[in-house]
């Protein structure tokens, strides 16, 4: 039996070590590109096996190092951290092989400073996970951003540069001029930089000052995606697809919410945060971001940038859900960020396909082709279904807790706005395979969609569908992170 | 309270040419006119030091057997000599920069000198601007 | 034999470059006098090692100059504050030593390198001496030989450009006008207390509230020591003094000679007077705080339009400074030691950068601009990574010394319940990002003009290395800094605040 500690280890070294490892293999392709799929299952070996931990009433812990009195680096696997870990690593796997169809299939330059960025990308985001302290949480957080950067600007043209440029301005800027002096005023007000799984600040904050507390946490946390500052996620659309799958539909964003989360969980506290009624204004602004970018989304023409606008929207459900402030919407919130991640991960992935495979990158290209690549907009299809809350896929779970959650708060607006909401989805989601099966088709492409881009669309696809049968154990998960509240 | 403001006439004279010694050193564009400034400015703290040092009715710190001897206070005056080394240092390099400056630029006028700077800062700016343009194209 | 040693220590730390400097002067090869000078900074921060043990131990070490009791006597106090500006001096000036072999004989011509050998040491004791001595005047003596030294040095800059005389005239006569508004100062005080030691003014001043020559007096040597650390609005010598001073000489002038003033302006501040006096509560809160945060913003702003990359760095320096004394303004203990753990953190960030900027400068040949930085970072990754590990460092990026120093200044603003104070603190480091990037862009992303091949020289970048490496240390263990940072903030604010 392996300790804890060591399970924390090898799930969070797995994708550091494929990081360093490649480039000593940069001559040898095969190599080099076996190492990330590998790592991957390693990698979410380690996170299953925390996950059961966790199922069995255990709290694996590690101290990595200290810094000086009171600052530290530690890791401590909580329910949401351990569903979080599992969805980046597993995925990983499946974007790891998708992104080896899709670099080769594009025959794009410097793959192997893609492949060590996109391992450190995913080592960030597992360590975000399993942060056991805001300081950690903190400094991993700017290490995805850092190590996104060069995959934002993988192009190294003058949009790329732009984007990238946007893409650091908004997400360091916020972190570092909001997050940072929220998280130092948690440690000032509590007197450490600790967690824990009822909230911290219940006794010690003065409820006046909540509001504020919260708000320069939700701004600060820029890779949510909350209205005012969502603008870089459309903008980081110009990296290579699999960094938009794995990174701007699983990694950064969830990371992102899942941060959202745990500071609405962990640092305030559900019962704090009902109490006070200090996150009212977040359920409003969460409902707002989460209409207008629906609505935005039907606009636009280009398949990645309408998805960016989709997951924004989709982001806000999470954030709502964390802002109801109930135990019930809390659990869906978390469920959202699996089943979301698994159908917006297929959606990119299709959307990446289709790019590779006819070089078309808008909605209005794809008339009548379904015909030609029907396995992909199946795929589509199904994924969308996910995303809209269909059963039965996994998507519908999610949505019925969240809507329980807004009931038990009281809030029936919010449920309207679900309903708005699905309806907007249904109607920019279902343009895309309506058009590729039922319009006429325009002009003749030659498709030719490598194997390795394919399968991992499939298997995702497949895992959506596979999300809503076997949902409990995360279920359960979510209940006992709820139980602690 | 005119006795009181000629008795401490020193000060008056130490303020005087501190400010003279400012004002010259910040409102002369001439750098060889500042160094005179700076000088002044220096030496009236000298004369501050040593209007400190001075006790009415006393003699040099000499020891001699008489026992109400009242002594002028040493330790101003060793301190000045000191101050004045330092300041002898300063003018001598400021003086020998002012020669080189001279030498180099032609000038010693701040305006002058400043407006020569400006261009050789664009100069280098600019040069390196159209070898990067060039080399693009 | 070692007793008699560590008996001396506070006199030794400043003798051993003090008298080498006389020895150097004389010596024509070159790598002679390079090598003594080594030996002696490097000697010297043994010593500064050896102090720093004693004082664990002694906590204040006490040294009689001539064994003339003080408070007549000149006295040397070695305690846990001034042993940290030490060890941050002497363990610059070694690092910058071994960094000067290559830059000296590129810039400086053959005959002159031995007289600026002998410059460089007597720059370095005068900032010891500045530190460790316990006399107001003594303090004087020790600031003008230091500053009078660097005077030299950033003039022989002018053997690569005339603009380094005009830099160097304009760093004198400031200096010289700051000094001497010291010199008053102390006069005052002198006038009115009767006594020149620091400790013993500090016990004197007290019965003396609302005396107006006490008042006047602090006036005087606050704003002279304020030139002297360049903070704002008495920086302006010091952004040109940086960028045409020798190589060398930016290095370790930008990582040592401000800190030094500025651990002079803590100690007037906060041990001769006291924290609790009207005097200095309104001083720090209604002069030096909004000073700082003009600084902040203003140093920075200046930077981000600068093209000259030593210029650039130099304005940032004004920035810096203008944290450490914002973390002096807030005045509470944890403030102070943010302060000075800032300080620390600052002189490696700078001299570190510094050191990659020149190291460019010496491979091209050229002055660096912005311009000409494209595409460098290929052709010499060492220096690229150390440039880019600092200025993360800089921009208080986590893992690194700087996100430390950031870390306990915020720490300690919003403690001092001042929220708007860290988030302006925070603003301005986020504006630091954009001129950071702007170089890395240009090193890294930009295309080269063409094809340069540089070959990276060891004897360069070994310091840097070290340099670097520091930076992520302390980083990652950064119980050193903050504890004796801490230790020295409680002996200067007192235990209670």
């Amino acid at each position: 039996m392996i300790s804890f500690e060591n399970l924390i280890l090898i799930t969070l070294l797995s994708p550091l070590l494929v990081c360093l490892l490649t480039p000593l293999l940069s001559s040898k392709p095969i190599l080099r590109d076996i190492l990330g799929p590998l790592g991957g299952i390693i990698s979410s070996w380690g996170a299953i096996q925390l996950m059961a931990s966790i199922l069995n009433g255990e709290q694996p812990r590690l101290e990595l190092l200290q810094i000086a009195e009171g600052i530290s680096i530690s890791f401590e696997v909580t329910p949401l951290g351990a569903i979080f870990g599992l969805v980046a690593s597993v995925l990983w796997i499946f974007a790891a092989i998708y992104s080896v169809g899709y670099m080769r299939g594009n025959k794009e330059k410097n793959q192997t400073r893609f492949y060590i960025f996109y391992a450190m990308a995913v080592h960030a985001a597992l360590c975000i996970a399993y942060a056991g302290d805001l300081l950690t949480l903190f400094i991993f957080y700017e290490v995805l951003t850092f190590s996104t950067y060069p995959l934002v600007t993988h192009k190294q043209n003058e949009m790329a540069q732009k984007a990238g440029r946007l893409y650091m301005s908004i997400l360091v800027g916020t972190s570092v001029i909001l997050l940072l002096p929220a998280i130092i005023w948690v440690w000032v007000v509590t007197g450490s930089l600790e967690m824990s799984q009822n909230g911290v600040l219940d006794g010690k904050m003065n409820p006046d000052y909540a509001p504020y507390l919260l708000a320069m946490f939700v701004f600060g946390i820029g890779k949510a995606a909350l209205m005012p500052i969502h603008k870089w996620l459309p903008a980081a659309m110009v990296a290579p697809t699999p960094v938009s799958a794995l990174l701007h539909a699983v990694a950064v964003v969830k990371a992102g919410v899942f941060t959202m989360l745990l500071i609405l969980t962990n640092v305030f506290g559900i019962d704090f945060l009902s109490k006070t009624g200090a996150s009212n204004w977040l359920v409003w602004l969460a409902s707002f971001t989460l209409l207008t970018t629906s609505i935005i989304a039907i606009y636009k023409d280009d398949i990645k940038a309408r998805l960016a606008y989709s997951t924004i929207s989709q982001l806000s459900y999470i954030t709502l859900g964390g802002a109801l402030a109930s135990s019930m919407a809390t659990q869906g919130a978390t469920l959202h960020i699996i089943t979301h991640a698994a159908g917006k991960i297929t959606l990119f992935f299709v959307a990446g396909a289709i790019y590779v495979g006819a070089k078309m990158s808008k909605i209005s290209e794809l008339n009548g082709h379904g015909k030609s690549m029907p396995l992909i907009f199946l795929a589509f299809f199904v994924g969308s279904l996910s995303i809209i809350g269909v059963p039965p896929m996994g998507g519908s779970w999610s949505k019925f807790f969240l809507m329980l959650g807004a009931a038990e708060s009281g809030y029936i607006t919010v449920i309207a706005v679900f309903c708005i909401s699905t309806i907007l989805n249904a109607y920019y989601l279902m343009e895309i395979p309506a058009r590729a099966f039922f319009f006429k088709k325009e002009r003749e492409v030659k498709i030719k969609i490598p194997i390795l881009i394919t399968i991992p669309t499939l298997i995702t696809c497949f895992l959506t569908i596979l999300l809503f049968f076997f949902i409990e154990p995360f279920e359960n998960l979510t209940s006992i992170m709820v139980s602690k509240l | 309270m005119i006795s009181s403001t000629i008795g401490i006439w020193n000060y008056w004279i130490v303020f005087l040419l501190m400010m003279i010694g400012l004002f010259l050193v910040i409102g002369r564009k001439n750098f060889l006119k500042k160094i005179v400034g700076l000088t002044i400015f220096q030496t009236s703290v000298f004369l501050l030091y040593i209007t400190f040092g001075k006790i009415k009715g006393g003699t040099p710190p000499i020891l001699n057997n008489a026992i109400d001897t009242v002594y002028s206070n040493p330790l101003p005056h060793v301190l000045i000599l000191t101050a004045i080394v330092v300041g002898v240092a300063t003018t001598a390099l400021g003086l020998s920069l002012v020669l080189r400056i001279n030498s180099e630029y032609g000038s010693i006028e701040e305006d002058e000198i400043s407006a020569q700077d400006l261009v050789d800062y664009h100069d280098q700016i600019e040069t390196s601007k159209k070898i990067d343009t060039k080399f693009i194209q | 034999m070692t007793d008699i040693l560590i008996k001396n220590l506070p006199i030794l730390v400043v003798l051993c470059p003090l008298m080498m400097s006389l020895i150097v002067v004389l010596i024509p090869n070159i790598f002679l006098s390079w090598l003594l000078t080594f030996a002696s900074t490097f000697v010297a921060f043994i010593f500064s090692i050896l102090l720093y043990q004693e004082v664990q131990i002694h906590s204040t070490i006490s040294y009689a100059l001539g064994n003339w009791a003080p408070p007549l006597g000149i006295e040397y106090v070695i305690d846990k504050v001034s042993i940290f500006p030490i060890i941050i001096i002497t363990l610059i000036g070694f690092l910058t030593t071994i960094f000067s072999s290559k830059m000296m004989p590129d810039e400086i011509n053959e005959t002159s390198i031995s007289k600026v050998y002998s410059l460089w040491l007597l720059a370095i004791a005068g900032l010891i001496g500045l530190v460790t001595t316990g006399d107001a005047f003594n303090l004087f003596v020790f600031l003008e030989i230091s500053s009078l030294a660097s005077v030299a040095l950033v003039a022989m800059g002018a053997q690569k450009d005339k603009q380094a005389l005009v830099a160097a005239y304009n760093y004198l006569i400031i200096g010289a006008v700051g000094a001497t508004l010291y010199v008053i100062g102390v006069g005052l005080l002198y006038g009115i207390t009767g006594t020149l030691n620091m400790a013993d003014l500090s016990e004197r001043v007290v019965d003396l509230k609302n005396n107006k020559a006490l008042i006047a007096g602090f006036g005087f040597m606050i704003v002279g020591i304020m030139v002297k650390a360049a903070v704002f609005p008495m920086h302006i010598w010091l952004p040109r003094a940086y960028a045409y001073a020798p190589s060398a000489v930016s290095v370790l002038l930008a990582a040592t000679a401000t800190k030094a003033s500025l651990y002079i302006l803590a100690r007037i501040l906060f041990s001769v007077f006291d924290i609790a006096d009207n005097l200095i509560i309104n001083t720090l809160s209604y002069i030096i705080l909004p000073l700082s945060i003009i600084a902040m913003f203003a140093g920075t702003i200046m930077a981000v339009y600068e093209k000259d990359i030593k210029r650039l760095l130099a304005h940032s320096s004004v920035a810096q400074i203008g944290y450490i004394t914002l973390a002096f303004a807030i005045g509470t203990k944890a403030s102070v030691a943010a302060g000075f753990i800032h300080m620390f953190n600052h002189a490696l960030i700078k001299g570190a950068l510094f050191m990659a900027i020149t190291s460019i400068s010496f491979y091209i040949q050229k002055r660096v601009t912005l311009s000409n930085l494209s595409g460098l970072g290929r052709a010499m990754p060492i220096t690229f990574f150390c440039f880019v590990i600092c200025s993360l460092s800089l921009a208080g990026l986590p893992l690194t010394a700087g996100f430390i120093s950031k870390l306990y200044l915020i720490k300690a603003s919003i403690s001092a319940d001042g929220l708007w104070i860290a988030i302006l603190i925070l603003f301005s480091s986020a504006l630091s990002v954009i001129y950071l990037w702007k170089m890395i862009e240009a090193l890294w992303l930009q295309q080269p003009r063409k094809e340069i091949i540089i070959k990276e020289n060891p004897t360069i970048y070994i310091s840097l290395l070290i340099i670097t490496f520091l930076n992520i240390y302390f980083g990652l263990d950064a119980s050193f800094v903050v504890d004796s940072s801490t230790e020295a903030a409680e002996k200067l604010v007192g235990v209670s605040k």
